[in-house]
């Protein structure tokens, strides 16, 4: 009649079974970065090399650049490697952060429809390119959601004398590929990182129709969350993860990192 | 390009490590979450079909629209409470396994208490008599209720472990899509559309359906057993 010696042995097999799961014996630290570093592959291709020198697994979470901060001030990740320098130099002075160290840069460029409505490929430079956009009311889709790469953007249309709104302006408020897809479907113009542009395969009609300005220059920094005000942050490891990745050995193996024979990312650490 | 049913069939003839460790991660994450709402939910669905108390209506209507919680909520409920900043912060949970765990047992819990109290209530309905007649309480009388429902309570299990193996915003949040550490099915499908590998995300995606159609396939035969057996 009574079976509960049934139930009793699932319920303790459940318990067993997140025993199990593994404990945190090999050091590690936590790294809150951007969509782009982790989805073009950079650090798949770094991090092995740094945990092969010293034994430390870094995990990297990848978000918006708004999200990783945010994960980084409430002590969620030991370190944050972003690029939005405004956003970066307030996280250090309002104490959630130690110090802002350069780590590298790559470009963002901006793809569209290769029938070019607005004329991108004529555009002098990022600004005027960007008011090209505006003034065809050719659809552009936006990260939307104070990214890095949304930041650039919104900096880039007040450098243009815009603001954008109407039917045009698509803001996805999601992540780079994702926005990427949506451009490749409607089809819009959309900033990028190069990185995400490069290993991205759903391209569509999409190309390359503006490049090279100097504005669109994306630089990236590396910080240590303050155990000051996170007593449990990995100073120690993550110190030592921010000193590998600005000494030459890391430079270098950010440099040998390429996506179909291009580098995607060129080391800056020399210039703090 | 390959389809994705050729990318699908050589990633898993291919035995690649990084898929297996991370269908392994999915499944456990899930089956446990499983387990552990059986443990919780069974018993406590059965005492709300027999008890009477203030506000029952209450807890079951709660219960029921609980069904409904979106995925997103319950991760970002999990991280809050999970985040350094937050009141387990101390626990070093969060982007672990048993943060995810422990979001998709609060997405399937809801589900298996609202349908063992259904099963329950009908079964005491029709057995009510008889049971009282063999001198079994209504606490006594759970575990036989529970047992007799069993092929019916089953779908319940079935449909809990659909809910959390197929979501991915809960897990996305909590777990952070760590590779090698909590990526899991859904979230690296949600990776690979990111960066426009769309073959590769639905031949995950059909890997996924593939391992379910199994696990299902499995619970039905099993159910089958138990009723020719016992009737």
């Amino acid at each position: 009649m009574i079976h509960t010696r049934r139930i009793i042995p699932s319920a303790a097999s459940g318990l067993a079974l997140i025993a199990a799961l593994p404990a945190s014996a090999q050091e590690f630290i936590t790294v809150a970065s951007t969509t782009s570093t982790e989805n073009s592959g950079l650090f798949g291709h770094i991090l092995p090399m740094f945990q092969e020198e010293t034994g430390i697994e870094v995990r990297v979470v990848s978000q918006g650049t708004g999200q990783a901060l945010e994960t980084g001030r409430r002590g969620d990740a030991d370190v944050v490697c972003v690029h939005a320098r405004a956003q970066e130099e307030a996280f250090v002075s309002d104490g959630y952060g130690v110090q802002r160290f350069n780590v590298m840069y790559n470009d963002f460029v901006i793809v569209g429809p290769n029938d070019d409505p607005a004329g991108l490929r004529d555009a002098s430079d990022a600004a005027s390119a960007m008011a090209a956009i505006a003034g065809a009311e050719a659809s552009f889709a936006s990260r939307g959601d104070d990214s890095g790469t949304h930041v650039a953007e919104m900096n880039l249309w007040t450098a243009a004398g815009v603001e954008p709104s109407g039917t045009w302006y698509l803001s996805t408020g999601s992540g780079m590929g994702a926005t990427l897809n949506t451009a490749a479907q409607v089809p819009a113009y959309a900033l990028t990182d190069r990185g995400t542009w490069l290993s991205f395969e759903n391209r569509g009609d999409l190309e390359i129709v503006f490049e090279g300005d100097e504005v669109l220059f994306n630089t990236y920094g590396i910080i240590l969350v303050n155990p000051e005000r996170h007593s449990h942050v990995k100073a120690e490891q993550g110190q030592a993860f921010i000193d590998w990745i600005i000494s030459d050995d890391g430079q270098a193996a950010i440099s040998s990192f390429t996506v179909g024979g291009e580098q995607l990312f060129f080391p800056s650490a020399a210039s703090q | 390009m390959d389809g994705p049913f050729v990318i699908a069939f050589r990633l898993i003839a291919s035995g690649d490590p990084a898929l297996m460790q991370i269908i392994g991660l999915s499944l456990r994450v899930t089956l446990t979450a499983v387990l552990i709402a059986c443990a919780v939910g069974l018993p406590l669905g059965a005492a709300l079909a027999l008890a009477r108390f203030a506000g029952r209506g209450a807890v079951i209507v709660v219960f029921n629209a609980l069904m409904g919680l979106p995925p997103v909520v319950a991760g970002l409920i999990v991280y809050l409470m999970l985040s350094r900043s937050g009141p387990f912060g101390s626990l070093a949970l969060l982007f672990t396994p048993t943060a995810m765990i422990i979001a998709q047992t609060l997405l399937i819990l809801p589900i298996v208490i609202s349908l063992t109290r259904s099963v329950v209530e009908d079964l005491w309905a029709e057995y009510r008599e008889q049971l009282l007649s063999l001198g079994a309480g209504r606490l006594r009388a759970v575990p036989t209720l529970l047992w007799d429902g069993r092929v019916s309570l089953l779908t319940g299990v079935l449909a809990g472990f659909g809910r959390a193996s197929a979501e991915v915003g809960a897990v996305l949040i909590v777990g952070g899509n760590i590779a090698g550490h909590t990526r899991t099915m859904t979230t690296a499908i949600t990776l690979e559309t990111a960066r426009g590998q769309l073959g590769l995300a639905v031949a995950l995606g059909i890997i996924l359906l593939t391992l379910t159609l199994t696990l299902n396939a499995a619970a039905w035969g099993a159910g089958q057993w138990a009723r020719g057996r016992l009737g």
